[in-house]
């Protein structure tokens, strides 16, 4: 019998095609840190014929929102979201990058309206796809390192 | 009818070359009303308020000026002690509530893209006068109407911006609208001070030659228009680096023995020490008439947008 190094999960979902790497990433956007109260499984530098090499997320009883979506297309425009229910995948999902990343992203400008308490959310329109790139629909920036400025 | 009643005027970018066009011809219309050889009331019975957070003496008084002139009255805050916004008040709110005070709404504020913001709590017309380090389109579309009244055309004109390109808002936004306009631009700067990668990009998009030097004797000559700029000390670690900087970008009466007969020198004021006082006395220099053209430009865009028809 053939051993899994990952073991399939009941409930949940799997992002999987991430690009080798960015899984502590994905984790980030998730939100996965200290408290979590399910199984989260990463498999990292998987074997993967259309990619080379792919990185695997797997979070049990959880199902993403469109605006978790959005944010992993901003880093994983490849990745591929399947939802989980008992043991069988109930739909399966392809992220895409929307037009515009509202309420997801932060502006690093510290100087621009967004950041000060006023009651909008950040809006960046997506200038490029490939390369990713983003200017803050209010003060007009481009954002440099999106990753990190991810809320 | 023109496609500006009721817009908002956040950027000069948000112009088309038609809009542009309307609102020199138009402003050109209101000199002998902004003078006062004219009489009119096309925007009585209007109110504008002016949101000055940051304070502005210029703009303020010729936004004042122009509603005025025209038989409208202007109200409003400059510096934001005693009013609301002290006691912590968004700026969301503060427009909320001032729409109700009046037809259009004039805002300077110290963050940039605070223009933008207040335009998405109104239907009123916001018009941005400054907003931090981002767009000040009334201030480009004085300094346009400057250029066309003096030269009459934009095509072909050497225009030299020098100064601070690298963090001066007045030159970025005045270099995406002549980049429209089609004027050749020369680019004088200390070279920490260059025009940034991105402007510089767009002006090759729109397929125009531009070039750049760090010395403003070596283009002097070829100058139809220069437009010069406060280079502020604070961008100097080292006074007295910023000193020579500073000092070698100033304009002197002997380096416009080469100049041509009808070159114009601009400046958004207030200036320091960028052009010796001198030079106010030499035809060249048309500073104080820049300033003056900030009241029919803005009545013409305040015309145009509230509807009074000029």
């Amino acid at each position: 019998m053939r051993e899994l190094r990952v073991t399939p999960i009941k409930n949940g979902t799997v992002i999987d095609h991430i690009p080798a790497g960015l899984a502590l990433k994905v984790l980030k956007i998730l939100g996965i840190g200290d408290a979590v109260a399910s199984t989260v499984t990463v498999a990292m530098h998987v074997p993967s014929q259309a990619m080379g090499w792919k990185d695997i997320v797997k979070v049990e009883d959880r199902e993403l929102g469109s605006r978790e979506i959005d944010k992993i297309a901003l880093i994983a425009p490849s990745a591929t979201v399947n939802v989980i229910r008992n043991y069988n995948v109930a739909e399966k999902r392809r992220v895409t990058l929307p037009d515009r990343a509202v309420g997801i992203l932060r502006c690093a400008n510290p100087n621009c309206i967004s950041n000060v308490k006023e009651p909008i959310e950040s809006e960046f329109l997506v200038r490029s796809k490939s390369p990713l790139r983003v200017v803050c629909k209010y003060c007009d920036r481009e954002l440099e390192d999106i990753v990190a400025h991810i809320l | 009818m023109s496609g500006f009643r009721g817009r908002d005027v956040l950027s000069i970018r948000d112009l088309s070359r038609a809009d542009i066009d309307l609102v020199l011809r138009t402003a050109k219309k209101m000199v002998p009303i902004a003078v006062g050889e004219k009489r009119s009331r096309s925007l009585e019975g209007k109110i504008l308020s002016t949101l000055f957070y940051e304070p502005s003496t210029r703009t303020r008084l010729s936004f004042e000026s122009a509603m005025a002139r025209l038989g409208g009255r202007a109200l409003g805050f400059s510096g934001s002690e005693g009013t609301s916004v002290q006691k912590g008040e968004s700026l969301a709110d503060t427009v909320r509530m001032v729409e109700a005070y009046s037809d259009a709404i004039v805002l300077r504020h110290s963050h940039e893209g605070a223009a933008r913001l207040a335009a998405e709590f109104t239907d009123k017309p916001v018009i941005n006068a400054g907003d931090g380090a981002g767009q000040h389109p009334t201030q480009t579309l004085l300094d346009l109407y400057t250029i066309w009244d003096e030269k009459g055309t934009f095509e072909g004109q050497n225009v030299a911006l020098v100064g601070d390109l690298k963090y001066g808002r007045t030159v970025h936004s005045l270099t995406y609208a002549l980049a429209e306009l089609g004027s050749h631009l020369i680019f004088v700067s200390p070279e920490t001070l260059e025009m940034p990668r991105e402007i510089l990009e767009h002006v090759k998009e729109r397929g125009l030659s531009f070039r750049v030097a760090h010395r403003l004797e070596d283009v002097i000559r070829d100058a139809d228009v220069v437009y010069a700029t406060r280079i502020q000390k604070e961008r100097f670690p080292d006074p007295q680096e910023y000193e020579k900087v500073a000092g070698s970008y100033r304009i002197e009466v002997d380096m416009l023995r080469d100049a041509k007969r009808d070159l114009i020198i601009m400046h958004p004021l207030p200036r320091t020490t960028e052009i010796a006082p001198e030079v106010d006395r030499t035809k060249h220099a048309v500073y104080f008439k820049q300033a003056f053209n900030g009241v029919p430009v803005r009545m013409a865009l305040l015309d145009l947008i509230l509807g009074g028809g000029a």
